[in-house]
């Protein structure tokens, strides 16, 4: 328990017959910081995230979780932890007040403090108008604060969060996001996973996984610094052509256009990169600048999964 | 302490999904009510007023004699009189009478001979409960010699109905249609109760809450033995009031039977919930139980009178052995120290399914 980390996971492997879900995956997450799970669809975030709370048995290796051994008994270890599925998981049929009183019975929440632990909760996560509506009936985003509401009802030291912001708005997901640095700044830990380059961003720290494998983990600013690869950014009257023109170099790692720029990833060995942009374009008679930039996290993250692009190809 | 807390927020959760759960609850009440008038009015084994025809071709004082006891019997509704056999079996083959009856016109010899039949009946044997009733009706004093005339004699075999002197269907049907009935409505709660759960992702919730599997099973399936025992209320005043099928035993012991038996019903509706998949299969499921419980446990068919391998099945399943419980108490005033054996049975059944369900139902995905 007294460990720096909330989350120290060796080698946890989970497969479902053929299919390696999530591949020997280390991982340390400190207390009391987000920490994000980005990749995509399928990439083994919700597995892991699964593995972590007991629901889910390891295939191999094992995880210390707020200093309870997983797998191992899970039951210890629910009431000290706060889980939001993916998919809404609330009654639907019974009201907002209905449902966080339910929560607050099972897990036993002191009787007599319940109900100011339910008014304080309404309010802060702005359910007060909603308390006598039925969940089932409301808007994504008022789900989804009922669904944190309910997963922080007990005071959880860990929070795992699993693509909580794939059903809502962009307003209502800044706004969740307030919620998990209030949290967070307040002593709880939290695991996030998305697929939103923005929302990994504003994690402390973060972990890129791709088809069960991590393949970077950092503070997003040392990810940008170390993606091992130069930015070249080309701005022209034709991108389209332009980016035929160097797609096929070999130099090239990835080229991705956005509006009339073209962002093109070619690795840092490489030599003088911006003549090699600008030699080629020239060969085609096309007119455009090139210059080097610094990298985003969607730069970082075509970097890091180029591997197993390339393997699939 | 905190277990039963735990349990008490699952049953509070429960009845109140039930509450705005309208289709389920009208069928709590409207399942009973429609079951008991269907099986109660329309459900009839002992047949009167089938469609008869007669055929007369003789005509004489002796034949019509003999025609108007038949009317009379209410067995046979007369509804037309034909010249030949021909005009019978076309009215049978269209189906607009049961029954022919064909009076040769030597009738009166025939009577006084014996050595050949005196009346034919032509009997649509199809519907083996209609041939029941003509072979009934061959036992009708045909002997009218002239000394017997005035005075028809009794039958040489007498029936004297126990229980049910005035021989009505709803007296036998309603005790094992609340078996029935309960079988049902019991294990379809139950059997979804779980699996719905699932679709609607309430169980992943669920199994990451403190919650052990045993409270949620036992928390589950409390507030649905109050609505059985509800149901078993509802059934008996029905049952009086309409069809005046008497609790002569003690309705304590009726309702301590039925506790148990519901009891078993719902823990294999949960042990049902932790196998299926979909809700759908859980009904498939439940239909696997539902058809031999209506067939095999003695309330279709007398149970003694089932193939062997037929009645082991029968045993097997609760409402056999709450349809002897109930049928003892209500209609044979039988206390339920006599009945142990079948209390005993639904008891263990129960404790072992919902040991079962417990067991099976894993608080994890994999």
């Amino acid at each position: 328990m007294n460990s720096n980390y909330a989350i120290e996971a060796r080698g946890l492997s989970k497969h479902f017959g053929d299919l390696k879900a999530v591949s020997e995956l280390d991982l340390n997450v400190p207390r009391g910081q987000i920490y994000g799970f980005l990749g995509p669809n399928g990439s083994g975030k919700s597995t892991t995230i699964r593995m972590l709370c007991g629901l889910l048995t390891p295939t191999e290796g094992s995880a210390t979780v707020l200093g309870t051994e997983v797998p191992g008994d899970s039951h210890e270890l629910k009431p000290k932890i706060g889980y939001m599925t993916q998919k809404f998981s609330l009654f639907g049929d019974m009201t907002v007040f209905e449902n966080l009183q339910f929560i607050g019975e099972i897990y036993s929440f002191p009787k007599a403090d319940r109900p100011a632990r339910i008014d304080n909760l309404l309010e802060r996560y702005n359910l007060v108008p909603q308390r006598k509506q039925l969940a089932g009936t409301m808007s994504g985003g008022q789900k989804q604060r009922l669904a944190l509401a309910c997963a922080v009802f007990h005071r959880p030291s860990l929070l795992l969060l699993d693509e909580p912001t794939s059903a809502v708005d962009p307003q209502s997901r800044r706004d969740f996001w307030s919620n998990l640095f209030r949290l967070a700044g307040e002593g709880t830990t939290i695991l996030v996973s998305t697929h939103y380059m923005d929302e990994a961003e504003r994690c402390h720290r973060l972990a890129i996984l791709d088809h069960g494998v991590k393949v970077a983990d950092g503070t997003p600013q040392e990810l940008q610094e170390q993606t091992g690869m130069h930015i070249v950014e080309v701005v022209g009257d034709d991108p389209y052509a332009a980016q035929a023109a160097i797609d096929d170099m070999p130099e090239v790692a990835s080229v991705t256009q956005l509006g009339v720029r073209l962002r093109v990833l070619i690795p840092q060995h490489i030599d003088a990169p911006i003549e090699l942009v600008e030699i080629a374009l020239q060969k085609q008679g096309l007119a455009a600048t090139v210059h080097t930039t610094h990298a985003t996290l969607e730069d970082v993250f075509v970097a890091v999964t180029l591997p197993s692009q390339e393997s699939r190809k | 302490m905190r277990s039963l807390s735990r349990i008490l927020a699952i049953i509070k959760k429960e009845v109140r999904q039930l509450r705005r759960d309208r289709l389920t609850f009208g069928m709590i009440v409207g399942l009973p009510i429609i079951q008991m008038l269907l099986f109660g009015y329309a459900i009839n084994t002992d047949v009167r007023n089938l469609k008869t025809a007669v055929a007369d071709q003789a005509q004489t004082h002796l034949s019509r004699q003999f025609v108007a006891g038949l009317g009379q019997s209410q067995v046979a509704n007369i509804i037309e009189s034909v010249a030949s056999a021909r005009d019978l079996e076309d009215r049978l083959r269209r189906g607009e009478i049961s029954i022919g009856v064909l009076i040769p016109p030597d009738f009166d010899r025939r009577v006084a001979d014996r050595s050949r039949s005196a009346v034919h009946l032509l009997v649509d044997g199809s519907d083996p409960t209609i041939l029941g009733v003509a072979n009934k009706l061959r036992s009708m004093p045909l002997s009218y010699d002239s000394s017997m005339r005035s005075r028809p004699g009794p039958d040489i075999v007498e029936v004297r109905p126990y229980y049910n002197p005035e021989r009505r269907t709803p007296v036998n049907i309603i005790p094992g249609l609340a078996g029935v009935i309960l079988t049902m409505t019991m294990i379809l709660f139950t059997a979804v109760a779980i699996v719905r759960e699932r679709e609607r992702g309430n169980l992943e919730l669920l199994i990451n809450t403190p919650v052990s599997s045993a409270e949620l099973m036992i928390g589950k399936v409390i507030p649905y033995i109050v609505i059985g025992m509800l149901q078993l209320a509802l059934i008996l005043g029905v049952g009086k009031l309409l069809f005046d099928v008497p609790v002569r035993g003690s309705v304590v012991d009726l309702y301590l039977c039925a506790c148990a038996f519901v009891a078993a019903n719902l823990s294999l509706g949960l042990l049902i919930s932790t196998a299926a998949k979909t809700q759908f299969q859980a009904m498939q499921m439940m239909v696997f139980v539902l058809l031999p419980s209506i067939l095999l446990s003695g309330f279709m068919f007398p149970f003694d009178g089932m193939p062997v391998f037929a009645q082991y099945i029968g045993e097997a399943l609760p409402n056999t052995h709450f349809i002897r419980l109930s049928r003892g108490i209500m209609l044979r005033d039988a206390s339920i120290g006599e009945l142990l054996p079948d209390l005993y049975y639904l008891i263990g059944f129960a404790l072992v399914a919902m040991t079962l369900a417990a067991l099976r139902f894993s608080k994890r995905l994999d």
